[in-house]
Formats: C-alpha cells, sequence, structure tokens
C-alpha cells in the first residue's frame, strides 16, 4: 500500500519551509521532502543579513532565518523525510523517491516543487583545473564546512552571489585579489560591491578570465578586457596569482522534476532560463502541481519566502482548509508584498519576466 | 565613475543623496552617514533609529532619507544595516582629528589604541588613524562598530582600515 | 585548511575526530564532515584523474550534482565525496578513470 499525503513538498528551502508552515498552520497533512541531510537549502550559508522589511526578517543573518523557519516547521509536527532524493513523478500525484538506498513512492493530492537552482558553468581553458569551482561551492565549504579551499582568490562575476561570496571569502582569512565582471556594470547591488572595495578589494568590470594555468590545481589566471560585444581587447592580458577562482555567473532554475511531469515551460533569460508557467498563485499548467523559490525563477531569498507562502496558502485553500474570502485577503497580501519586493530597478526586469510568464487559468 | 562601473560611490553620487547630512550639520556634531544610493527594497535602519530620523517612504525601495536634525548621532543604526552602509561622522572631535565609525564584520577585531592605515571608499590608504572605541554587544549581532580617529578633514573620506 | 575561529560563525567547535586512510596516509578527519572537506582541511585538491586525458579534477559543485569530487571509497568506484560523510577507518582512494569495483 502507497502511502497517501495530502501535500508533498519536494524542497526544504526558504520556499518549500515556508508553504509547509503556512499549510501545515491551516491544518494540512505535509510532507516536507529534501536529498540533504538537513532542511535549510542555501539559507544555511547565508552568514550576512538579509534585506528587506520584518516580514522578510530584516536584519537577521540567513543562518539565523533557517533557524527559526525550521523551528516553526518542527513545531507545527510537519513530517520531513531528509536524505531523501525524489526521482520522479508518475501519473502526475505519485512521486518516486530514493531514500537510503531503497526506493519508495507516495501519493500526493497536491505537490510543491521548491527544488530550487544549479550554478551555471564557465568553460575556459583550464578550468577543470582542481581550485576552480562554482561561488556556490566555495560559500558550502567555507561557511558548512568550515574548510578554507585556497588563499588567494579570484571571483568571476559581480552580481550579487559573487559580491556576496567575495565577502565571505574574506571573512573566511582568503584574501580576494579581485572582482571581474564581464559587463560593463555590475549586476549586483552597490552596497555589497562597497564592503569589498573599501578594504581594498578591487571590482573590475568589462573583465573576464581567459584561462586558468596551473601543475594540477590552478596557480595563476589570466585576465583580460573586454568590449561591449564580449570580443577580447588585444594587449590587455594580465596574470594574477591565485589559487582559487570562483565562478558567480549565475543561476539556473533546476526544474527536472517539472519537467518529467509534463509542465509546460517558457524560456525566460531574466528568471535564468526555462521556467515551469504558473499562474498567479504558483500553480502550474498541471492542476495540483505548484512550484515556488528559484525554481520559479531566480530572485532574491525573500521572493521564495514569499512564494512559499502564497503555494501553502493556495494550496491549502484548494484543499478545504481555508475558506475562500481569508484565502483571497491571505493570498493578497502576499502578492502586495511581492510586488513591492520587485518595485525596485534591480527587481524591474523580473517582474516583467514574471509577468510574461503568467499561466492564465480559463 | 559611478557605484555601478567599479563599486565606489563618486563625491557627487554622495551630494545628491537623501541619507547624507548637510555640512552644516556636519560642523555641529556626531551625526549619521547612510551612505544608500541605490533603490532596492530594504528598510530595517527605520526602526533602529530610537529618534525616528530616517525615514524610507512611501515605498521600502526608496531611498533613506536623514532627518539631520532629529539624529543625535548615536550611532544605533549602524549594525543593522545589512549592506553596511551606514556611517557615524563627528567633525567635532578636536582641532586635530576626526571621529568615522565603521561596521567591521572580520578578525582579527582590533583594539582601542591600535595603530591603523585609514582607507578611502577605494581602498586608497589617505593616511594612518588610531581605535577609539571597539563597541561589540550581543545587539549588534555580530556586527562589531569601531570608531576611529583621523586626520582633520578626512572623516567623510575614511570608510575602511588595515590594522598595522 | 581549516577555519578555526570567524567572525559570525565563532569558533569551530570539534566534538570527535576520527582516523581515515587517504590513499594509505592516515588523517584526522573530524566526525561528521564530509570526505571532500577532510581532504581540503588536509590540503589536498586533487581527487580524481580523467578516464580518457588523465587530466586532475577536484571539488566544483561541492553540493553532489557535478561528479568532479568523485573517488573510491572503501573499495567501491564514483562516489561523490562532497555528500558523503566520513566515517572511521574509511579508506579513500584517488580514482583513476572509472575505477574497479573492489568490495
Amino acid at each position: 500500500m502507497m502511502k497517501e499525503v495530502e501535500m508533498a513538498i519536494v524542497g526544504a528551502g526558504p520556499a518549500g519551509l515556508s508553504a509547509a508552515i503556512e499549510a501545515a498552520k491551516a491544518g494540512v497533512h505535509v510532507v516536507l521532502i529534501d536529498e540533504n541531510k538537513r532542511p535549510g537549502g542555501q539559507l544555511f550559508k547565508q552568514t550576512h543579513k538579509f534585506f528587506g522589511t520584518m516580514e522578510h526578517y530584516a536584519g537577521i543573518r540567513g543562518i539565523q532565518i533557517g533557524e527559526r523557519l525550521l523551528k516553526e516547521t518542527e513545531d507545527l509536527g510537519v513530517e520531513v523525510l531528509l536524505n531523501t532524493t525524489v526521482w520522479g513523478i508518475f501519473n502526475k500525484d505519485v512521486l518516486a523517491f530514493i531514500q537510503d538506498e531503497k526506493g519508495g513512492q507516495l501519493k500526493a493530492k497536491k505537490i510543491l516543487l521548491a527544488t530550487g537552482a544549479n550554478e551555471n558553468p564557465l568553460p575556459f581553458p583550464g578550468w577543470t583545473l582542481p581550485g576552480v569551482m562554482g561561488a556556490g561551492a566555495v560559500q558550502t565549504l567555507i561557511n558548512i564546512q568550515r574548510v578554507l579551499p585556497g588563499r588567494r582568490a579570484l571571483m568571476i562575476g559581480a552580481g550579487n552571489v559573487g559580491l556576496i561570496v567575495a565577502y565571505h571569502l574574506m571573512q573566511a582569512g582568503a584574501e580576494v585579489i579581485k572582482v571581474v565582471e564581464g559587463k560593463p556594470t555590475i549586476g549586483g547591488w552597490g552596497v555589497h560591491a562597497s564592503k569589498l572595495t573599501r578594504f581594498g578589494v578591487p571590482v573590475e568590470t568589462s573583465k573576464t578570465i581567459k584561462r586558468a594555468e596551473g601543475n594540477e590545481k590552478v596557480e595563476r589566471a589570466v585576465l583580460v578586457k573586454i568590449d561591449k560585444d564580449w570580443n577580447e581587447i588585444p594587449g590587455t592580458e594580465e596574470e594574477l596569482n591565485v589559487d582559487l577562482i570562483c565562478l558567480a555567473v549565475g543561476l539556473g532554475p533546476m526544474d527536472d522534476l517539472a519537467w518529467i511531469a509534463g509542465c509546460k515551460f517558457e524560456y525566460l533569460e531574466e528568471l535564468g532560463g526555462y521556467i515551469p508557467k504558473h499562474d498567479q498563485y504558483m500553480e502550474t499548467s498541471i492542476e495540483g502541481i505548484y512550484t515556488a523559490g528559484d525554481s520559479a525563477g531566480i530572485e532574491e531569498a525573500s521572493v521564495a519566502i514569499e512564494e512559499g507562502r502564497l503555494a501553502g496558502v493556495a494550496i491549502a485553500h484548494s484543499l478545504g482548509y481555508i475558506e475562500d474570502r481569508e484565502a483571497l485577503k491571505r493570498k493578497k497580501e502576499i502578492l502586495k508584498r511581492l510586488h513591492e519586493l520587485r518595485k525596485g530597478p534591480f527587481g524591474e526586469a523580473s517582474k516583467k519576466a514574471k509577468e510574461r510568464l503568467l499561466l492564465r487559468r480559463k | 565613475m559611478p557605484l555601478e562601473r567599479d563599486g565606489v560611490i563618486e563625491s557627487k553620487e554622495l551630494e545628491k543623496s537623501p541619507g547624507v547630512p548637510s555640512q552644516k550639520r556636519l560642523r555641529k556634531g556626531p551625526v549619521a552617514v547612510i551612505e544608500c544610493i541605490q533603490e532596492i527594497p530594504c528598510d530595517p535602519c527605520v526602526l533602529a533609529c530610537p529618534n525616528g530620523a530616517i525615514k524610507i517612504t512611501p515605498s521600502i525601495n526608496d531611498l533613506p532619507l536623514l532627518i539631520e536634525g532629529r539624529c543625535t548621532g548615536c550611532g544605533s543604526c549602524i549594525p543593522i544595516c545589512p549592506g553596511l552602509a551606514i556611517f557615524l561622522v563627528d567633525e567635532t572631535f578636536s582641532d586635530k582629528e576626526e571621529l568615522v565609525s565603521i561596521p567591521y564584520e572580520f578578525l582579527p577585531l582590533p583594539k582601542k589604541g591600535d595603530r591603523v592605515e585609514i582607507l578611502n571608499r577605494r581602498g586608497t590608504p589617505v593616511g594612518e588613524g588610531k581605535i577609539v572605541r571597539v563597541l561589540n554587544p550581543k545587539k549588534y549581532d555580530r556586527t562589531p562598530v569601531i570608531t576611529l580617529a583621523v586626520p582633520k578633514g578626512l572623516a567623510m573620506e575614511v570608510r575602511g582600515f588595515r590594522i598595522l | 585548511m581549516r577555519i578555526i575561529d570567524h567572525p559570525i560563525l565563532g569558533k569551530l567547535e570539534i566534538k570527535s575526530l576520527v582516523e581515515i586512510f587517504v590513499d594509505g596516509e592516515a588523517i584526522e578527519a573530524i566526525e561528521g564532515e564530509t570526505i571532500a572537506s577532510a581532504l581540503v582541511a588536509s590540503g589536498r585538491y586533487v581527487f580524481r584523474y580523467t578516464e580518457k586525458t588523465g587530466e586532475p579534477r577536484g571539488v566544483f559543485c561541492a553540493i553532489g550534482r557535478c561528479t568532479d569530487c568523485l573517488m573510491m571509497v572503501d573499495g567501491i568506484p564514483n562516489v561523490r565525496t562532497c555528500i558523503t560523510p566520513v566515517k572511521k577507518g574509511m579508506k579513500i582512494e584517488t580514482q583513476k578513470g572509472l575505477g574497479e569495483w573492489k568490495s
């Protein structure tokens, strides 16, 4: 006999945890599944204070937000399956998983896919040398495992991830030699760059890495200036002695399960790639399957939390645990906060892309 | 170069900013300097100020406005800013020196009396300074605030340091 | 290298140590940490050599997805060292190519 639950959430990061909390508060029987040995997604790597407002835990460190969300799910008695990888969705409502090398299946009335994102690679000669790794990988090693994979680092990419991880590297005791960005402007928030430059770490735009060199590991990086069409400007090569090269060149949503389930997708570069189409309450083109967080488009952690809450309320409502008027009120409150989060110049592109993504149900 | 070109705020960008106090206010005594010039959704500084001297309205994306008449220079806002973009400047400290307070989340923490190389926003050394105070109470949640004495005229330039 | 003290995370608390073997050499690891972390802490960076060209590989994604960190562990090849916790007495070997089943 297959176990049957009302709501299964794949991914226990900020979106999944927030959805679990909203749904469980309303009385839904929620099962939260994660392939890692601990829930929290990327939150436990974020040692810095978060932006936003009170509802987004602004001024509180990512690690503490993770702990609060975890505690709330524990207090609500949410069932959590860890070290459990969901590898398939069948018949649109059966999740196939592996746990401790044993297979299993779970039937769920409603499924939320909150599986997060993957780091983009950046191939260049020498990129396979040990010592070249993703910025997220560096964050995992220094903030979770507390080991330093290098002492002299080069950060490629000045989006928020690159700028924040460069700062984390400094806090971990590494020297960040430089942050380079291929575009002519810094993609991340200026404040994240300023906290580096004021301590002597230069952030240089229109520059990229030409190659990495070394015997069995990174020993040098050769940088080069590029023009607005990304062509190398000859004669501008610059050699740096580094033993760690971090790639922070964007994230892409990880939506294998949504593809497998047959959800409709749309390609939106501003949101990181192929995104499952979803309506304003996070339900995909397949009734009963929802998505939230980075897997619904790369944005901020605060957006992941709000989208998770929205999906949680929408699912609880559809299962009959919240009556219509109350559900609409809560959904509107969350949508209003999401709208605020996407307002500024940095959120503009995401906002427009999300509008194009919107699935309108008849 | 503007902020988004090299991560360093230019003087003219600062002059336009609603979070930066006027010369008149700077000459009066300690005051907060909020170097937040991009619209991002964020407002913990508003609640951190016990005197209501910071306003972000009507949207949380708006730039923080410093109501310089209400600012007492208490420094409560410094550790709360997630962007570490708020400083405290006291141009009236003495004839020869000015004070600047900087949020600092690195080890080792300097000690009172330490001599330091003082850096401008670009990280370029502009002289030498001395650590006057290190505040690291529990309520700052691991964002110590370091107060440096710097040569007169430099408190609006110095935003970093290196322990000598 | 281990990060002993950290401005946000505080001092590293080592609850218990275990002995593991890497290419025959005994090294100390912290119980509960991943194999990859123990190796990085001990200054090692080459985890395997590729099948066709014999090129060195090490940690890349650190999250169990890219397969760059695969090593032979207790006679089993292709173990994702970045997500596998160390166990007392574990025998870890630099994997050459596809490795071989020894157990």
